[in-house]
């Protein structure tokens, strides 16, 4: 009846386990409980959950990610406090757990940090740039962020409730098979990252159609802002890359609860998985860092108070990173014994995507020359992330040469290479964004003071926390370690673990930033709708932007739209106002949301009766839907014309 | 912030650089290492030369821009230069030209498969949960948790599993290679002098992961003839022995055994290969001798 589940599913193992699970339970019911306490239930499902708005989709996708960094963080600290001490003796987590903690640190940090936070800046600032009401297919918006959301309530929920992977985020075979990792970890991590990596294809169809066919007049592609063009990028890549994590997870599944020997020992190839895994995990590191490197370019030009140096290199450099990544992927696996022809022409075209990559580095530079630069603390983010970046790059480019990869590959050497990549070129990028981008979607700014300490306890904190692992891969240090007995190694581990502390010091400043920010909101009120003096569209409406947008579509005459009619130099052209169509809320988002998470907890716990109906009601709410004739809502001109407060109003009067 | 960033980066260079006196490429003590080290400064020097503009550049154009200064030569409209933008990509372009050269040659050079000399000592290296099984078929013996080889002579390790994918590193003296259950990899190395030197499998696999390490001795002369004495007094290692050294488990104390039936490596990765033969290790009747080198 219930499948594999049972009481021995509890986290009563260990005590540690067992907090986890408590604080996670404690956490749901503390966020029910204000919600109840403060009457919001209605304003949550009215305004957010059954939303199509892509605001509020964006927004709600920043949440999951804040709320999963908190929880990768977590473990994080607790694999850092374990090697600090973990010298000749166990430390205090026991191998299985310590096991279970890298693994959930990394998927998390990957499938639900990363991908929902640039889904959410994605999907609040590309219509805004592109001058449009939403995105192509609404529903589809809120369909992918039910599977991410449902992705992410897998996860959570493993704390509680079973016992999550142990082999690692990218689940290699034949380890993450049955006979080698029985119990339902595995099938937690395939399901958890499923959902979110469908729900990732899906945004990337969305957005695609999105920026391809939906700019406002005149914004031909060679005059769309920076950060749509890399959302345009890493959108082709999410469609292209993904599907090849979801069909070698699907296949694992399959090897896993129906026997089948795709990636077994015995009559399957472990080597066909690592294959797969790795043409989405190559392209996967660039859909995470191309749409940082859009915010980057949106940062830098508005705080320089300068137009993009180079955009045309820009545009021809990022689409030559997303081509060149998926040529790319055998890189990550030079020891598994191909010949050198086939290890040096992987080396090569890794090192290819240098090129660009540096490219890109040296016109934000020159994007700062000549400029008159405003130290606010998104440009303190891409300050610090182009002298860090840079040393990631350059040990990228060490592990691109094979005899060096087979020195220091998997060891702290190659933590330390991609935490130098995602965390300033990825993380730093999304908190830049926020903080730009926060005014924006609450009509406020954020605390600049804060916002500059968690800026410097980040950057300090990376540096302290992962430059030692540098020299551990040199010293041999295999990652993974939950014990080790090489004494020159504990020094460097415990200012990685003071590192580890810093960055904590750096996410509560972050926290006290939301919280004074919105403290003091009436001081921090923005009324222009357009607090740095920005460059682009979004900038061009109100904060927050009403449900559409712009009342009146606005016309394009060049790069930099915005700024170009601040100066005079373009007209604030828009299209006249007339009666539009918005889509109605729904309440199948959340729909999508309990069917799916259902369909994933049956899959994994082999209760399979719930997986069909869990399976036949999303294919019900998907009918349902196709035969809605009235998704959409008319808004008259009228009603535009009266609330119509933006620049380009005024600019018409 | 700017100067906490620099007090960082100081006292983790200062650590790191102590800490890495002694490491490998540091102070190679093998033919790998000393190769893989002169490719390594070049290839760094290479990229300082574009990496280092930008840390200077940054700082530079930071402080020199700064909107209270308010330069004169403030150009918001400027957006580009065609010979800026030349050198910008020119600069990379031509790095990694370079580098492209020194890759393909060093690769081949380093590949990993090519004996590092005459009449390598071959050793067959097998990953169990959480230990390395070495068979010397030279001289009939094999041990368990440590692993001996001449000095004088260059080593030839053949690699596989029994279990998960495992990957062989001695670090000191050359890179790593996986070790996967039904295929044989290869992986050459070379000691310059007697030593002992630390190794272990890389590739996480399992809770006593952190326990599958071993010793490799390059022992002289005298020193290997003393080491085979031991290793021939020691028992032999029987197909029971086997079997139970291949469950899941953590070594108590490195073993030498006098002897291993002749077909053991042959077996277990022909175990894997044949379907006929997908069952748990049958040493009857001299299993199946498909032989595939990962390639």
């Amino acid at each position: 009846m219930f499948g594999r589940l049972g009481v021995d599913a509890l986290p009563f193992y260990s005590g540690i386990a067992a907090g986890g699970a408590l604080v996670t339970v404690l956490g749901a019911l503390a966020i029910a409980a204000l919600l109840t306490r403060y009457r919001k239930w209605g304003v949550l499902w009215r305004d957010w959950l059954t939303s199509c708005d892509h605001k509020k989709i964006g927004i709600m996708y920043i949440v999951i990610a804040l709320v999963m960094l908190l929880r990768g963080f977590i473990d994080a600290a607790m694999m850092r406090a374990q090697q600090a001490m973990a010298l000749d003796s166990g430390g205090y987590l026991p191998a299985e757990h310590f096991a279970q903690i890298f693994s959930s640190h990394g998927t998390i940090m990957i499938f639900f940090v990363a991908m929902p936070f640039l889904t959410g800046l994605i999907n609040f600032v590309v219509p805004l740039q592109l001058g449009k009401r939403d995105m192509t297919y609404p529903f589809l918006n809120l369909a992918s962020l039910a599977l991410t959301a449902a992705g992410a309530g897998l996860m959570l929920l493993s704390l509680a409730l079973g016992r999550f992977s142990t082999a690692g985020w990218t689940g290699y075979p034949p380890y993450s098979e049955l006979g080698f990792s029985p119990g339902v970890g595995v099938d937690y991590w395939i399901w958890a990252t499923m959902l979110a990596g469908v729900g990732s294809t899906l945004s990337g169809v969305n957005f695609i159609a999105t920026i391809l066919f939906e700019r406002a007049p005149g914004m031909t592609l060679m005059r769309m802002p920076m950060f749509s063009w890399t959302a345009l990028c890493a959108s082709i890549l999410m469609v292209f890359a993904f599907p090849g994590l979801t069909v070698a997870t699907l296949m694992l599944a399959l090897d896993r609860a129906f026997d089948f020997q795709f990636f077994s020992n015995g009559l399957g190839n472990p080597m066909l998985y690592i294959n797969l895994f790795w043409i989405w995990g190559h392209p996967e590191v660039y859909i995470l860092i191309l749409p940082a490197f859009g915010v980057f370019s949106e940062v830098v030009a508005t705080f320089s108070r300068k137009t993009l140096f180079g955009y045309p290199s820009m545009v021809y450099a990022t689409a030559a990173i997303a081509l060149l990544s998926f040529g790319v992927w055998l890189h990550h696996f030079f020891t598994m014994g191909a010949s050198a022809n086939v290890n040096a022409a992987f080396g090569i075209a890794t090192m290819v995507i240098a090129i660009p990559t540096g490219v890109k580095v040296y016109d934000w530079l020159f994007t700062m020359h000549r400029g008159r630069i405003e130290f606010h603390s998104s440009m303190l983010w891409a300050m610090a992330f182009m002298v860090t970046f840079v040393i990631g790059g350059m040990t990228g480019v060490m592990l691109a040469i094979p005899p060096i990869d087979y020195l220091v590959h998997n060891t702290a050497f190659l933590v330390a290479h991609f935490h130098n990549m995602l965390i300033p070129g990825a993380l730093f990028g999304y908190f830049a964004g926020y903080a730009y981008w926060f005014p924006k979607a609450f009509g406020f700014t954020l605390d600049e003071r804060w916002g500059k300490r968690a800026v410097g306890f980040w950057v300090a904190g990376f540096w302290l926390a992962f430059m030692p692992l540098y020299a551990l891969g040199f010293l041999g240090m295999p990652r993974r370690m939950e014990q080790y007995s090489d004494p020159a190694w504990q020094p460097l581990l415990i200012v990685a673990a003071v590192g580890a502390g810093l960055i904590a010091c750096g996410i509560a400043s972050q926290i006290v930033q939301l919280v004074v920010s919105i403290r003091r909101r009436a001081a921090l009120r923005d009324t222009t709708g357009d607090p740095w003096d920005g460059r682009t569209l979004e900038w061009a409406t109100a904060s927050p932007p009403p449900p559409w947008n712009f009342a009146a579509t606005p016309v394009v005459h060049g790069l930099d739209a915005y700024a170009a009619i601040k100066a005079g130099r373009a007209p604030a052209d828009t299209l006249p106002l007339t009666d539009i169509e918005l889509p109605r809320n729904t309440p199948l988002g959340v729909a999508v949301l309990g069917l799916s998470f259902l369909f994933g907890f049956a899959m994994i716990w082999w209760i399979w009766w719930l997986a069909v109906l869990a399976g036949l009601g999303l294919l019900g709410v998907i009918l349902l839907r196709a035969f809605d004739d009235h998704p959409e809502k008319t808004v008259s001109a009228a009603e535009l014309a009266r609330d119509d407060d933006t620049t380009l109003a005024e600019g018409r009067a | 912030m700017a100067g906490k960033r620099w007090a960082a980066l100081a006292a983790t260079m200062l650590l790191g650089g102590c800490a890495l006196r002694d490491a490998p490429i540091i102070a190679p003590p093998g033919p790998v290492l000393h190769t893989t080290a002169e490719l390594f400064v070049v290839a760094t020097l290479l990229m300082l030369i574009v990496v280092l503009p930008v840390l200077v550049l940054t700082a530079w154009f930071a402080w020199r821009y700064r909107a209270s200064r308010r330069a004169a030569d403030y150009a918001p409209e400027l957006a580009g230069s065609t010979r800026i933008e030349f050198f910008i990509w020119a600069a990379p372009v031509a790095i990694v030209l370079t580098l492209g050269v020194l890759v393909w040659h060093y690769t081949h050079k380093l590949d990993p498969y090519l004996p590092l000399g005459p009449q390598p000592y071959v050793v067959e290296a097998i990953g169990l949960d959480w230990k390395w099984l070495f068979l010397y078929p030279e001289d009939g013996v094999a041990s368990v948790g440590t692993l001996a080889f001449p000095a004088d002579r260059p080593l030839e390790l053949r690699i596989t599993t029994d279990t998960v994918m495992n990957s062989l590193m001695i670090p000191a003296l050359g890179g790593q290679i996986y070790a996967m259950a039904g295929m044989e990899t290869r992986l050459n190395l070379k000691a310059d002098r007697p030593g002992v030197y630390a190794g272990r499998n890389y590739q996480f696999s399992g809770n006593g992961f952190p326990a599958q390490r071993f010793d490799a001795h390059a022992l002289d002369a005298a020193g290997w003839q003393a080491w085979l004495a031991g290793a021939k007094a020691a028992g032999a290692l029987d197909r029971a022995g086997y079997l139970a050294l291949a469950k899941p488990g953590v070594l108590a104390s490195p073993q030498l055994y006098s002897a291993y039936p002749a077909t053991l490596f042959d077996a277990i990765v022909g175990q894997y290969r044949d379907p006929a033969m997908c069952r748990p290790l049958s040493l009857a009747a001299g299993a199946s001798r498909v032989r595939t080198t990962g390639r």
